[in-house]
């Protein structure tokens, strides 16, 4: 293929649309991304066309595996277009009925449709399921609707248009200013303007400088980036493209997760097909401007998502980060002006060159503008990427989309903002997400994970857990870090253990402030942020911990009894068909008892019991 | 070019060595990729013998103390010998409130290895990974390439005897 002029690309888009808007064909939008693919979607695709074959409807169905659709804890996910009907968990043995009831004689399979958690009702259409019909895509505007392995398909949405009309009619001032005017703001958790941030770099001097996308998505329980770059890889190329523009930079590097194969696959066939369209490499669109991407792939350390680190580990060093000034605007990868965005920044970038700043900051709060991206997961019914306005209350996050809690169980707090984070409890779940209003109440925004935690979590556990994530993952070059972590975690073990003392709860708060106040970077500055919150909010529960010996939660085994209150027993038997040691003797109708020196203490018994009756 | 002598080592092949050789040729005079060398490195041998890193540091023209601080740093990198099927459990904020912890200690107890172990016939290395990003199968484990989702300690064991 020849490298394409701008009348080629609008003659793509064209054609594509024409295709895809085929009123005869049905197209059927199978799930591709990491979660589907784990569930068994390959073997579903396989088994669709075998079917599609044998039946002879080869001409009037279509199969396309699109990337991550976001609502994963349902895969694999089927949606037929052009009426949107969704099918969730299927498996190879539906597919023969499928293709018989919904595609021949065009009734859904009932059995096979969306089922509301609140009205147990099952529900036809996409867009009819509160978890899609609350959202506003921008970001992940074209999850599941294209191939993201088909340049073609992002075309025919509009990809593209906004590389176009920078490299047409504006100058870099003029990118900036509609960066500017959007009011976007790092998506990866600090909120800087991006705008801003491009600016600084553009007025550097330097004929070498570099766009890098920061895709080592480290935070625990976020998923976005993944998302994005396994559906719409192009968008992020894109992004980055019209950034290099705007700063005048001929590189780029995304650096990724290496746990992300699939996402580093996709955006591999990405930069291959831009490049063969010459939207990408040497004299782009033969407007004289060039720009090339390459995958950097990361070696697992969570502290490469700070910018400076992950710039030393580009550079084939250890990841640590160094002391800001000089910024990374002026002194950054390989000492030369640097720009770093996260995948969800540089995705919406090309939307906004098309609609222009402003539209992107007509939704939104006071500071915060636009859409935000989140991901879903933890006890909660609908779990998965869920992309809402900022001004969404967390309580509609959680309750509306996520459709509350899961089994019968009650909510008791919102994980925001992974290790760096915190934990919003129920009475403050009216709160709008905004990075100044989630700061406000003790969280972060963060990157956009949102765990929700019902009744039979331990916040003191939670504490102990995130802290042991900072101790495990500080890089150890400042002392603050590297040694008050450890000493918050040995404190918030002892006390797990049952051996906490009064005296702890004002060290860990002495630590904190001392670790905020003196670490290098923003993993330690922020460290203490999860057990802060706890202390904030649950204050209680560390009481109990540390005064009675009791996990409120029964989480925390050495301070468990492993015994069962004959007056909640139900007498069901499911502890002991669950206890994997035979520690359990039970008949019908008599209370379970468990042998103390047979019990492993795995806590099966724990997550099965519904009456909350062991102890 | 200067030739390197192989050192000797049990758990590499000659023909291993010819592949650790292009791997060196190929990235040699890139800068700051000796983490992709590394990686593929590991790749080929399934881990990083101490042997070998100093190998590759000459091989890449590198002080052995920096490439040995770069190796040690990532947690990607193995400088002890892996099982024939490595079990990655996440241990992410979802899947922990979903309860890995339990699918964890069953596994140790089950195959007698801690996190970050091998077991003696070599069969399973155990390694606790964080955040897969697929938190909406949580509590998730990877062996090899199959991604496990929803697992329970009940039912782990089960789950991992095709892994011979």
């Amino acid at each position: 293929m020849s490298k394409l002029t701008l009348g080629d690309l609008d003659l793509i888009r064209e054609q594509t649309k024409d295709i895809i808007a085929d009123p005869d064909v049905i197209r059927l939008m199978i799930c591709g991304g990491t979660g589907c693919h784990a569930t068994g979607s390959i073997k579903v695709k396989q088994t669709l066309f075998e079917e599609i074959e044998k039946r002879g409807l080869s001409d009037k169905v279509k199969i396309v595996e699109t990337g991550c659709n976001g609502f994963c804890a349902l895969g694999p996910l089927l949606v037929v277009q052009p009426e949107g009907i969704f099918y969730v968990k299927l498996k190879s043995e539906d597919i023969p009925e499928l293709i018989e009831e919904q595609i021949i004689n065009n009734t859904p399979v009932k059995r096979l449709l969306f089922k509301d958690p609140a009205t147990k009702k099952r529900v036809a259409k996409q867009d009819d399921i509160s978890f899609f019909a609350n959202q506003m895509p921008r970001a992940l505007r074209n999850k599941g609707l294209i191939d993201p392995e088909k340049i073609d398909d992002y075309i025919a949405r509009d990809g593209y248009v906004g590389i176009v009309k920078v490299l047409k009619e504006m100058k870099p001032v003029d990118i900036i200013e509609q960066m500017t005017a959007s009011c976007l703001r790092g998506r990866g958790g600090a909120g800087f303007p991006t705008g801003m941030k491009w600016d600084f770099a553009r007025k550097s001097e330097g004929n070498t400088k570099y766009v890098l996308c920061n895709a080592d998505e480290g935070d625990p329980g976020a998923f976005m980036d993944r998302s994005i770059l396994e559906a719409d890889p192009h968008c992020v190329l894109e992004g980055m493209t019209i950034a290099a523009k705007a700063i005048n930079a001929e590189k780029g590097y995304i650096y990724c997760r290496t746990e992300y194969q699939l996402a580093i696959k996709r955006l591999k066939i990405a930069i291959e097909q831009a490049k063969e369209y010459g939207l990408l490499g040497k004299n782009i669109l033969n407007t004289g401007f060039d720009f090339d991407v390459e995958i950097y792939q990361g070696a697992g350390a969570f502290v490469c998502g700070e910018e400076t680190a992950l710039m030393r580990s580009i550079e084939g060093k250890r990841g640590m980060p160094r002391p800001r000034p000089p910024f990374p605007a002026h002194k950054g990868l390989w000492e030369k002006p640097s720009i770093l965005n996260n995948v969800e920044t540089f995705s919406n970038v090309p939307q906004i060159m098309i609609n222009v700043g402003n539209w992107y900051a007509s939704v939104g709060t006071e500071t915060s503008k636009g859409t935000k991206v989140f991901a879903l997961s933890g006890d909660v019914n609908n779990i998965g990427l869920v992309e809402v306005p900022m001004g969404t209350t967390l309580r509609s996050l959680v309750f509306d989309i996520g459709g509350g809690i899961s089994n019968k169980r009650k909510f008791k707090a919102v994980q925001l903002g992974g290790p760096s984070g915190g934990c919003v409890p129920e009475h403050l779940l009216d709160t709008p997400v905004g990075y100044e209003e989630i700061a406000k109440i003790g969280a972060i925004m963060g990157s956009g994970g949102a765990i929700v935690m019902n009744d039979k979590t331990c916040m003191v556990d939670m504490a102990r857990f995130f802290m042991d994530f900072i101790q495990d993952e500080s890089c150890g070059k400042c002392t603050p870090c590297r040694e008050g972590t450890l000493r918050m975690l040995q404190i918030l073990e002892k006390i797990c253990d049952g051996k906490g003392e009064p005296k702890d709860i004002k060290n860990l708060e002495e630590l904190s402030h001392v670790i905020h106040q003196s670490a290098l970077c923003g993993l330690g500055q922020t460290a203490a942020n999860p057990v802060l919150s706890a202390l904030k909010y649950f204050r209680d529960e560390f009481d109990a911990h540390i005064n009675e010996k009791i996990c409120p939660a029964k989480r925390c085994v050495s301070m468990l009894k492993f015994e069962v209150d004959p007056d909640l027993c139900k007498k069901c038997g499911l502890c002991f068909k669950s206890c994997p040691a035979d520690a359990i003797t039970w008949k019908k109708k008599e209370v379970a008892v468990i042998d103390k020196d047979k019990c492993v203490k795995c806590m099966s018994c724990f997550d099965k019991c519904k009456f909350d009756s062991i102890f | 070019m200067t030739c390197f002598i192989q050192p000797h080592h049990e758990d590499i092949t000659q023909d291993m060595w010819q592949k650790i050789d292009a791997v060196i040729k190929d990235n040699k005079d890139i800068s700051g990729a000796i983490i992709t060398a590394l990686r593929q490195c590991q790749d080929i041998v399934n881990y990083l013998p101490c042997e070998l890193i100093d190998y590759i540091a000459d091989g890449m023209n590198l002080p052995r103390s920096e490439v040995f601080g770069v190796a040690s740093f990532y947690s990607l990198f193995s400088l002890k010998p892996k099982g024939r099927h490595t079990i990655k459990v996440c241990t992410g904020t979802a899947c922990y409130v979903k309860g890995i912890r339990e699918v964890i200690n069953r596994i140790e107890g089950e195959f007698k290895l801690k996190e970050g172990g091998t077991t003696d016939d070599r069969r399973f290395s155990l390694e606790g990974v964080r955040c897969l990003g697929a938190c909406g199968l949580a509590p998730v484990m990877v062996v090899g390439e199959d991604t496990h989702g929803d697992i329970a300690a009940e039912n782990v064991i089960q789950s991992l005897e095709d892994y011979k």
